[in-house]
């Protein structure tokens, strides 16, 4: 029964790891990557901004992640999961350069714990040590929740990467200039779609509009000027989010445009003593997704995977 | 459709066309005359394993927000949405004989439609996802690469490349069981508890033993079908206990041995009362993988008439 077909098991025996071709096994994503500290750098800041990028990246991936098997076609579905999975591979490679960079921003395991530092950065950390922007994290709602959320997020992540690309830092150059592609993706994907429920019917309409009204006050974060993101784009490391905002703008003024609605007026929403998600300063939100994502790797600190 | 004089013996004509195809093992193509019967057949064995794609999206999917590492994530929400793949590729083949996706997803909801009954039971761990890749994945395969010299062509080639997949999701799952045995002493426990819950449901997945299974002779006799039941369990058995010596773990199965004379394994019989009340919708898990399904469906239906409506109206500018 097997004449075309008779290799499908042959090699599945045997301990030689040079057979799980996945493009995924390899247990330092940044191997063979010079992971210097570009000169003048302050390795703590560099690692910050990482997890900064890098927690966005896996926040917003885990959230999308939830739509898997419930989108409302498999097209969508598929969409979907793709994003996901682009914003998780962004996410493991800027956790580990965050780790490599200073080793000190990682969680301490106990001895011998075969966890890499991409994992305990992502599963031994706690809320208040995440740098994620709150509108990552935020609870799920419907369709058009999803779509807003990534459209506001892809905009300004895609205007950042775009600027990366050109960082002193080699692997945030290589990180932001294969995100670029992915990330022109996503915004591409939730453009059309927040046109399509725009100008969709009434309900896909008011939908939109609910999301926009629940969704437009989390937008100002992705752009707010931190002191570290500044400090870093004046070392030509990273990039200042105040420089994001007018071309953010724009985009999101065609958008509107195309879509026949007007910029919504909401005020920021406010942080806790000037604190937010940059600061470690999360919505109810966040607690409650880490326990979910974390509750088996915590539960296995010696374990491999 | 081109519309064909009235011929006395054109039925039989093109009936003996169709069985020459059969006999020289050629395939039927979408436009090529085909029995009902056949057609039929086809539609519902198509669908059902299109069905059991989507379907077997959940179980998998029930461990994607808690995947112990970042590179288990990856490869699992990779997987998934393989599966949704597949479930086009079917759909797709199933087109071809002229009912729509719509219709089977339809068809699929009211229950009228079945799924693999492997699907309704439920995933207790993250050494589940392995073993769903060792064996359910393994027994699939099994099954399905037969079907790539199926009778029917769009569905033999949507076989070819879903078989290459569903081998590397066997691989994969084979290889984090492999990783978790060399993990601690929970870990182990942990494989070990999950293989002996998955073993007799994936030898179910094989279908009735052969002397009742209703619908197995014509689809041999029509090349839609290659292997019987009960050749393609032994096949799986045969397969699967070198890979379980090699793991470290135990089948749960007294009656398992080699036998010499036979030149395969001996093994136990499962337990048909179990799959008889699975299929029958009594199983663990019928009820929330179905509700589940229509709730992302009912969820999704204003999206599908907004982007209709828009489609339309884009259309007619």
């Amino acid at each position: 029964m097997n004449d075309d077909h008779g290799s499908i098991f042959d090699g599945l025996l045997g301990g030689d790891s040079s057979q799980w071709a996945f493009g995924t096994d390899f247990e330092d994503p940044l191997a063979g990557v010079d992971t210097t500290t570009p000169d003048g750098v302050d390795p703590a800041e560099l690692a910050a901004y990482c997890l900064m990028l890098g927690d966005d990246a896996l926040i917003m991936s885990q959230r999308l992640s939830e739509w898997c098997s419930r989108a409302p076609d498999l097209e969508e579905d598929i969409a979907l999961a793709n994003m996901a999975l682009d914003l998780l591979g962004q996410a493991r490679l800027l956790l580990a350069r965050a780790a490599a960079a200073d080793p000190r921003v990682v969680p301490g395991l106990p001895e011998g714990s075969p966890v890499p530092p991409e994992d305990a950065l992502a599963f031994f950390r706690d809320d208040r040590d995440f740098r994620n922007v709150r509108l990552a994290e935020v609870a799920n709602g419907d369709f058009a929740h999803v779509v807003v959320r990534l459209l506001m997020f892809s905009t300004a992540r895609l205007a950042l990467l775009e600027r990366l690309c050109v960082s002193r830092d080699h692997v945030l150059a290589a990180v932001a200039a294969k995100g670029v592609k992915e990330v022109a993706y996503h915004r591409d994907w939730a453009g059309r779609w927040f046109v399509t429920l725009a100008r969709g019917t009434e309900e896909s309409r008011r939908r939109l509009l609910a999301a926009l009204d629940a969704l437009w006050l989390l937008q100002a974060e992705l752009v707010a000027p931190h002191p570290l993101e500044h400090s870093l784009a004046l070392a030509g490391v990273g990039v200042d989010p105040a420089s994001l905002r007018d071309p953010v703008d724009a985009v999101l003024g065609q958008v509107l445009t195309a879509a026949g609605l007007d910029r919504p007026e909401r005020a920021p929403l406010a942080g806790v003593g000037g604190r937010t998600g940059r600061d470690g300063l999360h919505t109810e939100a966040l607690s409650l997704l880490l326990a979910e994502m974390q509750v088996v790797a915590r539960a296995h600190p010696m374990g491999r995977w | 459709m081109t519309t064909i004089p009235a011929e006395p013996d054109l039925e039989a004509r093109l009936q003996a066309g169709f069985d020459a195809t059969i006999a020289r093992r050629d395939r039927i193509e979408p436009r090529d005359w085909m029995p009902d019967a056949y057609r039929k057949t086809l539609v519902r064995q198509i669908a059902q394993h299109a069905h059991s794609e989507i379907i077997g999206m959940q179980p998998e999917g029930n461990w994607i927000g808690r995947a112990p590492s970042l590179r288990r994530k990856a490869i699992l929400l990779a997987k998934v949405q393989d599966e949704a793949g597949h479930g086009l590729y079917l759909y797709s083949a199933c087109e071809t004989l002229g009912v729509s996706r719509a219709e089977l997803t339809g068809l699929l909801l009211s229950g009228r439609q079945k799924y693999s009954s492997i699907f309704n039971y439920p995933t207790l761990s993250y050494a589940d996802v392995g073993t769903i890749g060792w064996l359910v994945d393994g027994a699939a395969i099994c099954n399905q690469v037969p079907l790539c010299r199926t009778s029917y062509g769009p569905y033999g080639r949507a076989m070819i490349r879903i078989c290459k997949e569903e081998s590397f999701h066997q691989r994969q799952g084979y290889e984090l069981l492999m990783t978790m045995m060399r993990g601690t002493d929970e870990q182990r426990a942990m494989v070990q508890e999950s293989v002996d819950r998955f073993w007799w449901p994936s030898l179910m997945m094989f279908g009735p033993p052969d002397a009742n299974s209703p619908n197995s002779e014509r689809s041999m006799a029509w090349g839609i079908k290659r292997n019987s039941n009960d050749e393609l369990r032994q096949k799986f058995v045969d397969m699967t206990v070198p890979q379980a010596d090699a793991l470290g773990v135990t089948l749960p199965d007294p009656g398992l041995r080699w036998n010499e004379e036979r030149g395969h394994y001996d093994f136990g019989e499962p337990d048909w009362r179990e799959l008889a009340a699975v299929i029958r919708g009594d199983g663990p898990c019928n009820a929330q993988r179905l509700a589940h399904r229509r709730a992302a469906h009912d969820d999704g239906a204003w999206v599908r008439e907004a982007a209709t409506a828009f489609a339309e109206r884009e259309g007619a500018r």
